[in-house]
């Protein structure tokens, strides 16, 4: 009985806090699907309209989005290439140095992104490289470098030394090793990897907005320029939060999949 | 993963490298002369812009406008790197017209005069010369074009007014709106809107003309700072005790957006704020209260006027090579024709108003904004930027000194107020103590001591 009791205490205590996560995302799509006074109103009973979601079809948004994907989707193609062997090395077969090696990495990351902003404005200006998508590809490979190795050598870890001395003693070369024997069991790994650093250089805003003008504006930039200090704009702009979030939703859901599978089906079993 | 797929693999991600480089080279390539870049503020006019350039000017010119639209704050950052760096990727801004004429100073702009001589189209006498003046050098040079104008003005509920036996007269002064406010307040309706938001553009919009026409200033004529002076004292104090007894509840967060909703929703009995909130206000789309509003001119004390000048506009960087395209397009937008046209397309409502004399003989228009149409162009042309307190000033503008430091020292200053407003402090002549050795270094550095 009381284990009962306990049960369903814990039960709806997963479904509040289910709710508390959830309640911001129920806000963002019901006030995408009101007027904007309404959506300010937060009348619950106002009714329905699909205004905002016409408007936001009619716009250029397309551009953005394309631009997001081509430099996140680059940018971790370049990642986990680089990523992968370095993690090999600071966590399989570690090289003298290596827990040096990992601080020095990581410790790339203990300088704000807004403290570099203007050299980085300044050289690529200089460079004469403003508004060019490339630019966004290399500073998000080397943005997403250091957690991407960090993350892959923890993964990287678990993997049994015997797996890679089996394939050494059978002739396997480093790089037959790297794709033919740790690639597929640290398979969930890299996706997860992956999927953080396609999160992180999606919603990637300050780069973008300092160092892109028409040509290689991504979707964050593209989803401020909704806001305005003169008049409402609550409900277009949870539209366009909507429209900007789903490619990463979707990816989530899709990864999601393929990471349990890969766990289940890794070294461990 | 067999040798072949390793390799094609490889040959995908290195084929990607090369490519997308190229690609994006390939898109700046696009950047011929029958193209160019636009960086906008996200208001309202200037997204029906958007909407209206491809068929109305690009199908005319065969000039392509490709657009970049961002909020306000992050627009005024970015203009400024951008042109500081003499690096600008645009053909024309946005630019706001307190920021104008130091960036015409500093040579950030292109001189336009000569383009608005010999258009023409554009019509340049039909301009507001106050409109003009806070978009020029301080030689005079015209450094940008209105896009659309505001002043400052009372929005009053005439309904509660009405019920409360009350007439507002057509030009109050602050003491009758006090005794307004005080007797209209009750427990849902806040006696009066007022920005509280602790920005050199918010608190400062409306707090800036109350110093101006309670007699105070930022700085004298030759660099004094002012800040501490019995006026500026005066008038802040009385901007506070205002808030404090009937004004809005959490005054302290509210900008424009917040008075609008508030105001809106039927929340306040009167909101003191830019002339541009009326279309707002009166759109039943976004209003409950549409009809139900009155206006008077902004309130005074020592001055006959004591409305803002500020509007948004459009600049050309220095570095931009197209100066005739961009032209183009300025002189299209900024045209009576464009009124014209957002009246017919999308409502006389969202006309970008406030910058040409002929906008308020239009029949059309003034059958929508009759009601605030006369005092808004009478506000514009009777306020001088030059002079628009009881003293002369340093710099061009209203509520803003024309000098890279003012946004800091004006936010800064706002800072120690908002605090009273919040109830974390209550001394006003502290507050502007720290403000006065703020003002104190930039004076002696644009006096040259």
């Amino acid at each position: 009985m009381t284990r009962t009791r306990a049960g369903a205490i814990r039960i709806f205590l997963a479904w509040a806090a289910c709710a508390l996560f959830a309640a911001p995302l129920l806000f963002v799509v019901q006030a995408s699907l009101r007027s904007e006074a309404d959506a300010v109103s937060g009348e619950l009973l106002a009714p329905f309209t699909l205004d905002q979601w016409r408007l936001l079809l009619d716009s250029d948004a397309t551009k953005y989005l394309l631009n997001s994907a081509i430099a996140s989707g680059c940018s971790v193609v370049l990642v986990i290439a680089l990523a992968f062997p370095a993690a090999y090395a600071l966590a399989v077969r570690p090289v003298r140095g290596a827990e040096q090696l990992r601080m020095f990495i990581l410790s790339t990351k203990f300088l704000p992104m807004v403290a570099a902003i203007l050299p980085i404005f300044l050289l690529v200006s200089t460079a004469g490289a403003l508004d060019q998508l490339w630019v966004l590809v290399l500073l998000y490979t080397s943005m997403n470098l250091p957690i991407a190795i960090w993350i892959l050598c923890s993964f990287l870890l678990e993997v049994p030394a015997e797996i890679v001395e089996a394939a050494q003693l059978d002739g396997a070369g480093l790089r037959r090793i790297l794709l033919q024997v740790i690639a597929p069991v640290a398979l969930p790994g890299i996706s997860a990897t992956a999927l953080i650093c396609v999160i992180f250089s999606w919603n990637e805003f300050l780069f973008a907005l300092n160092l892109t003008a028409t040509s290689a504006s991504t979707a964050p930039v593209f989803l401020v320029g909704f806001i305005t200090n003169q008049g409402l704009f609550l409900a277009r702009l949870s539209a366009a939060v909507l429209l900007v979030s789903l490619p990463v939703l979707a990816l989530g859901l899709v990864a999601q999949g393929k990471l349990v599978r890969g766990l289940s089906l890794g070294a461990v079993k | 993963m067999s040798t072949p797929t390793w390799r094609r693999a490889a040959a995908t991600a290195a084929a990607l490298a090369v490519a997308v480089p190229l690609a994006s080279c390939a898109a700046a390539g696009d950047a011929a002369s029958d193209r160019i870049s636009v960086l906008m503020v996200g208001n309202p006019q200037m997204t029906d812009l958007q909407e209206l350039t491809e068929q109305h000017f690009t199908a005319e010119t065969g000039l392509a406008v490709d657009f970049t639209v961002l909020p306000e704050n992050e627009l005024r950052d970015r203009v400024a790197q951008d042109l500081a760096a003499g690096v600008s990727k645009y053909d024309v801004i946005s630019i706001n017209s307190s920021e104008t004429p130091y960036y015409a100073d500093l040579g950030w702009l292109q001189d336009l005069t000569a383009y608005t001589e010999q258009d023409p189209a554009f019509d340049v006498d039909d301009v507001l010369p106050s409109m003009l003046t806070t978009y020029s050098a301080s030689d005079g040079g015209i450094h940008g074009i209105p896009f659309y104008g505001e002043s400052s003005f009372v929005m009053y509920r005439t309904d509660l007014f009405e019920a409360a036996g009350i007439t507002m007269p057509e030009h109050p002064t602050w003491d009758q709106i006090a005794e307004y406010a005080a007797a209209l307040d009750s427990g849902d309706t806040a006696g009066i809107c007022l920005r509280g938001q602790p920005a050199a553009g918010q608190m400062f919009a409306p707090l800036g003309t109350i110093v101006n026409t309670f007699g105070g200033t930022w700085f004298t004529e030759d660099w004094e700072p002012q800040v501490d002076s019995p006026e500026f004292t005066e008038a802040v104090q009385f901007y506070v005790d205002l808030v404090r007894d009937s004004g809005e509840t959490g005054a302290a967060q509210a900008g424009f957006t917040e008075c609008l909703n508030l105001f809106g929703q039927g929340k306040a009995a009167m909101w003191y704020d830019a002339t541009a909130g009326a279309g707002l206000v009166e759109n039943p789309e976004t209003s409950t209260v549409a009809g139900k509003v009155g206006y008077a001119y902004a309130p005074t004390k020592l001055t006959d006027y004591s409305g803002w000048i500020a509007g948004w506009g459009w600049g050309v960087p220095k570095n931009s090579a197209k100066a005739d395209a961009a032209w183009e397009f300025i002189s299209w937008a900024s045209s009576a024709g464009y009124e014209e046209l957002v009246g017919s397309e999308i409502g006389w409502s969202n006309v970008p108003d406030g910058k040409r004399e002929s906008t308020y003989s239009n029949a059309d228009y003034l059958a929508h904004a009759g009601a605030y149409a006369p005092i808004v162009l009478d506000s514009i042309k009777s306020i001088d930027p030059r002079d628009p307190g009881v003293q002369p000033r340093p710099t061009i503008g209203t509520i803003f000194v024309a000098i890279p430091e003012f946004s800091l020292l004006a936010t800064r200053t706002a800072e120690q107020i908002n605090a009273i407003l919040a109830g974390q402090a209550d001394s006003v002549a502290d507050a502007l103590a720290v403000g006065q050795e703020l003002a104190i270094p930039i004076g002696q550095e644009y006096a040259g001591e």
